[in-house]
């Protein structure tokens, strides 16, 4: 296979595609007509100032603004080549193998075990639950954190522990996608640091997809980087030339820090 | 003497005063309010007083074991307790599962079209139909056309029809006090609707359902008027075995003694209030305290 959309993705096929993808809630329009293919195992930075319909572009990839009552998505998105919007498809399947973090840390008001099992249980797992739960924290890095108190209310944990809890859960449910909603907006700075290097090994096993405005952090630890504006792909492309030798204008505007 | 107000100068003694007067007023308002607060809670116990003065000399052990009587000091309020107590089963087993179900509809599952803001608006207004155009409807609908009669079914059917608008009011907004990430993330991991209604969002509405339903149904156990309408019986000397009997209620029972000439059942009125104010009062003092709870666990 050759350069898609800007990107050489070599004898890879994508694991997700989005062609001429518009999302427009009521009559506003929040994204239109991005295509961009998203190579498996890699991590991709969505980038651009707010309101850019990163989010929404984000959340076209799990069907989760189907929830959103007057969202309209139009184009195709393709995952392993099959379309999600396809209507025998159920967007519940969708979103259990493409899972999702978002920007405020949101563990469910129930136990640490409960929050991890979660995912699993409304998925009909029949394997080893509490040897899915410890596997799960462990590659979210907070094993060694909460083993001794998987009981306690997930409450009661840090910022940065309840992000992680939340990796954890969406980890249990067996996604091949991870969607990262701006995941350490949230944290200070050493939460966010371990948010990173989490991401990072993360990327063997799993392909990742992430909403930033932080530049730095896109740099840190995306491959390939797509900067988005006015709801428009301007470009993309891999990340060090997107920061070093952007194509476009606006883009090389934004990266310097010029705007956004 | 300096005068008040504004632009009088920008003395420092000036400035005290006026807002010593500001002060003051703030004070005074403050006390009025207080007054207002008082007043209901001042009513309530003098109302609370004058009642157990009057009826605290029939509350003996035979007063709830005795059927109605002719003889005042023969009286009892086993019938009309034991109506209410089944009216209070009975509509709550009726209303509350069918009010949490449309709560959930309502909040969950319904688009947001026109036809679901008119449903919701006329719930709202339903919550303000008086009580006696209930008993109007439970008289055409359950006594007549159904041919249920004056029973403890159509009493308890009437009822429940009255109080389930409140209900649903109350679950939809405890449902709506969900937080909104609680769902995402559990529709982020594969679950289905019912799956995060079933394991998130019940749980954590449950509380404000259980309390908003206690508050109604203890609503539906003052309640005369749709009673009367639907014909239940004033003067029973048996308790109700099945949802097709006869029966007569706690509500009843007082208007009923209240209306007799003979003064002495008039105290029979003041004691059957008290066990009717300690059975609705207890009720809500429970809904109060299973709110309380969830809100600090939260």
């Amino acid at each position: 296979m050759a350069t898609v959309y800007g990107i050489e993705l070599g004898e890879r096929a994508p694991a997700l595609e989005a062609r001429n993808v518009s999302v427009a809630f009521g009559v506003r329009e929040v994204v239109r007509d991005v295509s961009l293919a998203i190579p498996a195992s890699r991590v991709v930075a969505l980038v651009g100032s707010s309101g850019c319909g990163k989010t929404s572009l984000l959340r076209c990839f799990n069907r989760m603004n189907d929830l959103v009552p007057d969202a309209r998505v139009t184009g195709q998105v393709l995952f392993n080549g099959q379309d999600l919007y396809h209507p025998e498809v159920d967007p519940a399947r969708v979103r259990q193998r493409i899972g999702m973090v978002f920007q405020n840390p949101n563990p469910f008001p129930k136990s640490i075990f409960e929050n991890v099992a979660f995912g699993p249980r409304v998925n009909g797992f029949s394997g080893d639950l509490n040897r899915l739960v410890e596997e799960s924290l462990k590659r979210a890095a907070l094993w060694d954190e909460v083993s001794d108190r998987l009981a306690e209310p997930a409450g009661r944990l840090s910022a940065g522990q309840k992000q992680r809890l939340c990796i954890a859960r969406a980890l249990a449910a067996g996604p091949e996608v991870l969607l990262m909603d701006e995941p350490v907006s949230e944290l200070d700075p050493r939460a966010s640091q371990k948010i990173e290097e989490l991401i990072y090994a993360l990327k063997e096993d799993y392909t990742i997809v992430i909403v930033t405005h932080n530049l730095q952090q896109a740099a840190r630890i995306s491959d390939y980087t797509a900067f988005l504006h006015g709801g428009e792909l301007v470009e993309y492309g891999p990340t060090d030339r997107i920061f070093t030798k952007p194509r476009e204008e606006r883009t090389e505007t934004y990266v310097t820090g010029r705007f956004g | 003497m300096k005068r008040e107000g504004a632009g009088g100068g920008g003395s420092g003694l000036e400035w005290g005063a006026g807002s010593r007067r500001r002060l003051a007023r703030s004070r005074v308002f403050e006390v009025v309010t207080l007054f207002a607060a008082l007043f209901g809670v001042l009513v309530l116990a003098v109302i609370l007083g004058d009642i157990l003065l009057d009826g605290a000399r029939h509350l003996s052990g035979h007063f709830f074991t005795n059927y109605a009587s002719r003889f005042p000091e023969r009286a009892g309020i086993r019938a009309p307790l034991m109506g209410t107590l089944w009216l209070l089963g009975l509509t709550t087993l009726m209303a509350v599962p069918v009010s949490v179900g449309a709560a959930i509809y309502l909040e969950e599952y319904a688009p947001r079209n026109w036809a679901t803001r008119a449903v919701r608006a006329n719930i709202a207004n339903l919550a303000g139909v008086p009580s006696i155009v209930y008993g109007i409807l439970g008289l055409a609908l359950f006594v007549r056309t159904l041919g249920l009669g004056g029973s403890l079914i159509s009493g308890a059917l009437t009822l429940s029809l009255l109080i389930m608008p409140i209900i649903i009011l109350a679950a939809q907004e405890a449902i709506r006090a969900v937080p909104h990430g609680v769902r995402e993330g559990a529709y982020a991991l594969g679950a289905s609707r019912w799956q995060v209604v079933r394991h998130q969002v019940l749980p954590l509405a449950l509380p404000g359902i259980v309390s908003g339903a206690i508050l109604a149904v203890s609503r539906a156990v003052g309640e005369t008027a749709p009673l009367i309408m639907i014909g239940a019986m004033s003067f029973i000397a048996f308790t109700p075995e099945s949802l097709g009997d006869p029966f007569t209620a706690l509500p009843m029972q007082v208007f009923h003694w209240v209306s007799r000439p003979q003064e002495e059942f008039k105290g029979l009125a003041a004691a059957a209030i008290v066990v009717l104010l300690v059975l609705v009062l207890s009720m809500n003092a429970a809904a109060f305290v299973i709110r309380s709870r969830s809100r600090l666990e939260g």
